[in-house]
């Protein structure tokens, strides 16, 4: 495409935000009726379904962990996600992104209350612009809360990246694309401790720890919003 | 009622300290501070901080009567699911017949439902049920609903007194599972206004005075039949 198009023009980038402006987030829980826990996601132009079926016992029976529970989430892009039709099914990027959110997932989850059980996680990008990842990480926290299993604390995600020499949070489609460096992580607000940890393109290490700040401030204020979701939708419950 | 309104915890949420509250089910330790670990409602009266949960499965405990489900016939003994994260076993040496060796086909089959006790939950979470206690046995015919089983203390009520309402007036035969599998037995209008009523009671299990409220609705309709 044409790389004459600036992705920041006078501290506002190509959708209008400022560099430490997130996209906008809206979260709903419990979607779907047959899932233990579900959470529907739009961040941005994203649009993610999470779903947990379990704990149950996981098949096949060689994958159980005698002492603890193992969890299985599974990532998976729609065909009509993104502009030109994806091929169906697993790739490699899918299966890579299903490993790392489901053992960012394993630290927070009290695994040990279901020893041999799998907990499945079924992230669903039906919409994609850039950060489903971490999109997907955060839907699958909160309906993991939704699912009613024990958790130490709930994990979110967040990416910042580097566009034009500058860094911001939160990166769009073309800046994605057309910018130098992404960076998404996922945290454990309560503690701080870092579950995921990402970096693609090249970023000086004084660029570094400013996008890791950057993103890091961003996970917080999603955490609330999740947070605010989950009081939603349980607080009308107990008004009756 | 004015009562203190029930507070609604999330995991990660910060309950109290160690040195003042003990920390009671629901909950985790953390440098002295006590956090939920599930979603629920706060109970923190007596001494400990309880949270009891709103969603989640069955957590089978021993001694509680269930009702099952077969999924499977094996040559000496039956799996069955009792909506807990396990399937679990019921031996033949835990049923009253006396069943012959690959026999077992002819007593419980795929889909028939059993109501159970628990007999044993060890380390590893494995499963053993019983049918070897009075009134329990497999069940031949009524109605089986599920509802949360966080909510089943709520429809058998205090001492019982929900459960006895909907038997009064219904003339329904009722018996609830831990494991919040419901079983109903009776006329096609008790049926239907017991899954009603349980139904109403789990959707505002979290209001005071639910007992009355529904003693009332249950008068009412009464009522109105005759």
């Amino acid at each position: 495409m044409n790389t004459e198009i600036k992705l920041i023009d006078n501290g506002k980038r190509l959708d209008g935000r400022k560099p430490d402006e997130l996209r906008k987030i809206n979260i709903e829980v419990g979607v779907l009726h047959r899932a233990e826990g579900s959470c529907y996601l739009e961040w941005g132009g994203n649009k993610v379904i999470a779903a947990i079926y379990g704990p149950r016992e996981a098949i096949p029976r060689h994958t159980q962990n005698p002492l603890r529970a193992i969890v299985n989430a599974k990532y998976n892009m729609a065909a009509f996600s993104v502009d030109e039709r994806k091929r169906p099914g697993p790739d490699r990027r899918s299966r890579e992104i299903s490993k790392v959110i489901s053992e960012a997932l394993e630290n927070v989850i009290q695994l040990e209350k279901y020893p041999r059980a799998s907990i499945d996680v079924n992230i669903e990008v039906l919409d994609a612009e850039a950060g489903t990842r971490c999109a997907g990480l955060t839907a699958a926290a909160v309906a993991l809360v939704d699912a009613g299993i024990p958790m130490k604390d709930i994990p979110v995600a967040c990416a910042a990246g580097k566009i034009e020499d500058q860094v911001v949070l939160d990166l769009g489609k073309d800046e994605d694309n057309y910018g130098s460096a992404d960076l998404p992580v996922a945290i454990s607000p309560r503690t701080g401790e870092i579950l995921l940890l990402q970096m693609d393109g090249h970023l000086t290490l004084e660029e570094f720890n400013k996008a890791f700040d950057l993103a890091i401030k961003g996970c917080h204020i999603i955490s609330d919003i999740q947070k605010k979701a989950i009081m939603k939708k349980y607080q009308s419950d107990v008004e009756v | 009622m004015s009562q203190d309104k029930r507070e609604i915890v999330i995991p990660s949420q910060l309950l109290g300290e160690i040195k003042q509250k003990k920390a009671g089910r629901g909950t985790f330790i953390e440098n002295g501070k006590i956090y939920a670990e599930i979603l629920g409602i706060l109970n923190n009266d007596s001494n400990y901080i309880n949270v009891i949960p709103l969603k989640g499965r069955y957590d089978p405990i021993e001694k509680d009567l269930v009702i099952g489900i077969v999924q499977e016939a094996m040559s000496s003994s039956w799996l069955v699911d009792i909506n807990a994260a396990y399937p679990a076993l019921l031996h033949v040496n835990e049923v009253p017949w006396d069943v012959d060796f690959g026999e077992t086909e002819r007593y419980l089959n795929n889909g028939d439902s059993v109501m159970a006790k628990v007999l044993q939950v060890d380390r590893e979470k494995k499963l053993q049920i019983t049918l070897k206690d009075y009134n329990l046995y497999k069940l031949k015919d009524g109605y089986i609903l599920n509802v949360e089983p966080s909510k089943v203390p709520r429809i058998i009520g205090k001492k019982g007194s929900m459960i006895s309402l909907l038997k009064k007036y219904t003339k329904c035969r009722i018996f609830v599972g831990q494991n919040g599998r419901i079983w109903v037995n009776g006329s096609d209008d008790g049926i239907k206004k017991v899954i009603n009523t349980i139904k109403m009671i789990e959707n505002e299990s979290l209001s005071y005075g639910l007992t009355n409220k529904i003693e009332e609705l249950l008068k009412k309709d009464a009522k109105d039949v005759h």
